[in-house]
């Protein structure tokens, strides 16, 4: 774990519960009860209503994938050493999109993925205190 | 106030003294010499700019360097398309009686810079998109054109890619100025290496160390100066996310709602306009920027800028310094479509110069598709 050198999350007081949660290999999301709207990022007030009514939910930790790249070069020597990697944008089944790593596919290459995709999250420890979500190709 | 006291024109233009690999300059060093530049192009002497608009530095950084005291400052930074915002603001801010001549610079050493800008941790993108790897252009970019590809077809969308980036590097070889000047062909582009698929890496903008300038006025200020000034018809700016998972249609960035205002302002369509200047930090960015601006409908840009259509003597001019891709981009590019809009409309661009073209539509991006800024200028 120490020698790991990609970049670390730190996290802020909105999102310390999400990274927490991670850790324990759950997702939770932002939830706005005035439309009843999840969202992401986390935080308190929220962008769909602007409403201080919000609270945490638990996300299913299925989606789809949206949009993806296979990273050949990346400024960080970090990333570099894993290249080529794929990121991508999930869309949850609860609503929101977010950006993660789509892992478990050997020797990344576009024929591999196709958008629309279902996903499951898996969680990858990468301190003693954080777990980063990503994504696996799921069985279906 | 009668319209012609209203109007606003750009009176002078500048690039730094050298672009492309500059190695020894730092990026201010480049902001001084192309205000400097852009001043003596104008005729107007440096006291008498009271505006000073700038985005990367603060203004205040800027205003210290030069040794001037402005009565208008204005750093808004929203990436590359900062500069054609500038353009509204500084329009604003004369109308409103602030300022009387503004000076709006850029520099960026980014290919030679000895340090590099770290950023802000507590920012999203720092906490939810840096962690996977999104931590530059081509990352979030590409995931963009992936969901074009997609909706729209893989093999005509690369087909398009080709077609800009061969067609843009065939004006750079008609400027002195430009970075890249070798011949392309669409093998060399098919057979360049991945950087983020599905971007080649001739699809990608270079990066070089340039600065550059504008001189904005009023036009009572612009009668009696050297050059003929060059109006401002229409400005208009958005943004929508800043992160890339927060755009509301990777395939329809918020171009589409500037270019209708600025078109709304000048009071003008797609067939008055003679050159587009469009932001091209990637061959993606110009085609679906293409289509939001309306000049096609979606996803009907490859055919747009089919068979070298944006080429030198093809139908629609487009880009012809050069562009981000071959003629220079040294991080926030923006600037450089406002310097050779004025130069062409100028009659001032050599062997590129096209035939008496009256106006031109400037359309900057920022960000991860974020921002935009769209212009229209006439002669």
């Amino acid at each position: 774990m120490n020698n790991y050198k990609k970049i670390i999350p730190i996290p802020q007081g909105e999102s310390e519960f999400y990274w927490n949660k991670t850790s324990q290999e759950q997702l939770w999301l932002r939830k706005c009860n005035r439309c009843s709207e999840a969202y992401f990022y986390p935080r308190d007030i929220s962008p769909c209503c602007f409403s201080r009514d919000t609270e945490w939910t638990q996300s299913s930790g299925r989606g789809r994938l949206y949009a993806f790249s296979i990273i050949y070069r990346s400024p960080n020597q970090g990333f570099q050493e894993e290249a080529p990697f794929i990121v991508a944008i999930i869309e949850l089944e609860e609503g929101p999109r977010m950006t993660s790593n789509i892992v478990g596919v050997d020797t990344p290459s576009p024929d591999k993925l196709r958008i629309g995709m279902p996903v499951t999250v898996v969680f990858d420890k990468i301190t003693d205190e954080l777990s980063l979500p990503k994504f696996i190709l799921a069985k279906s | 106030m009668n319209f012609m006291s209203n109007k606003i024109a750009i009176v002078g233009v500048g690039e730094s003294d050298e672009i492309g690999k500059v190695p020894g300059k730092s990026s201010l060093q480049h902001h001084a010499e192309a205000a400097y530049n852009a001043l003596e192009d104008s005729g107007i002497s440096i006291d008498q700019v009271d505006g000073l608009l700038t985005a990367g530095y603060s203004s205040m950084v800027v205003a210290e360097y030069l040794g001037i005291t402005p009565t208008y400052t204005d750093s808004t930074n929203v990436g590359g398309s900062s500069f054609i915002i500038h353009i509204a603001h500084a329009m604003a801010a004369i109308r409103a009686g602030y300022c009387k001549v503004v000076l709006v610079t850029h520099g960026q050493a980014g290919r030679s810079a000895r340090t590099k800008a770290v950023a802000d941790p507590a920012e999203p993108g720092a906490q939810f998109e840096a962690p996977y790897g999104i931590i530059n252009a081509p990352a979030a970019y590409s995931m963009a054109a992936s969901r074009y590809m997609h909706i729209y077809g893989e093999d005509r969308t690369r087909d398009a890619m080709a077609e800009i980036a061969v067609a843009t590097r065939k004006w750079a070889q008609l400027n002195p100025k430009a970075y890249l000047r070798d011949p392309m062909t669409k093998d060399d582009y098919h057979n360049s290496r991945w950087v983020a698929w599905p971007f080649h890496l001739l699809d990608c903008c270079i990066v070089t160390d340039a600065g550059g300038a504008y001189v904005i006025t009023s036009a009572e200020v612009a009668k009696d100066l050297k050059k003929q000034p060059i109006w401002v018809l229409g400005a208009a700016e958005s943004h929508d996310h800043a992160i890339i998972s927060q755009m509301p249609d990777l395939t329809s960035p918020i171009s589409k709602n500037t270019g209708a205002r600025a078109f709304d302002m000048a009071g003008m369509g797609h067939s008055d306009i003679d050159l587009a200047m469009i932001y091209d930090s990637f061959t993606y960015t110009v085609l679906v920027t293409l289509e939001a601006l309306g000049f096609c409908k979606p996803g009907e840009g490859p055919e747009f800028v089919a068979n070298q259509r944006t080429a030198p003597g093809g139908d629609f001019a487009m880009n012809t310094s050069g562009g981000g891709l071959s003629y220079t981009h040294s991080g926030m590019y923006g600037m450089f479509l406002v310097l050779e809009a004025v130069r062409q409309l100028r009659g001032e661009t050599g062997a590129r110069q096209l035939t008496s073209p009256k106006t031109a539509l400037i359309n900057g991006t920022g960000g991860y598709l974020s921002s935009a800024g769209t212009a229209i200028l006439s002669v």
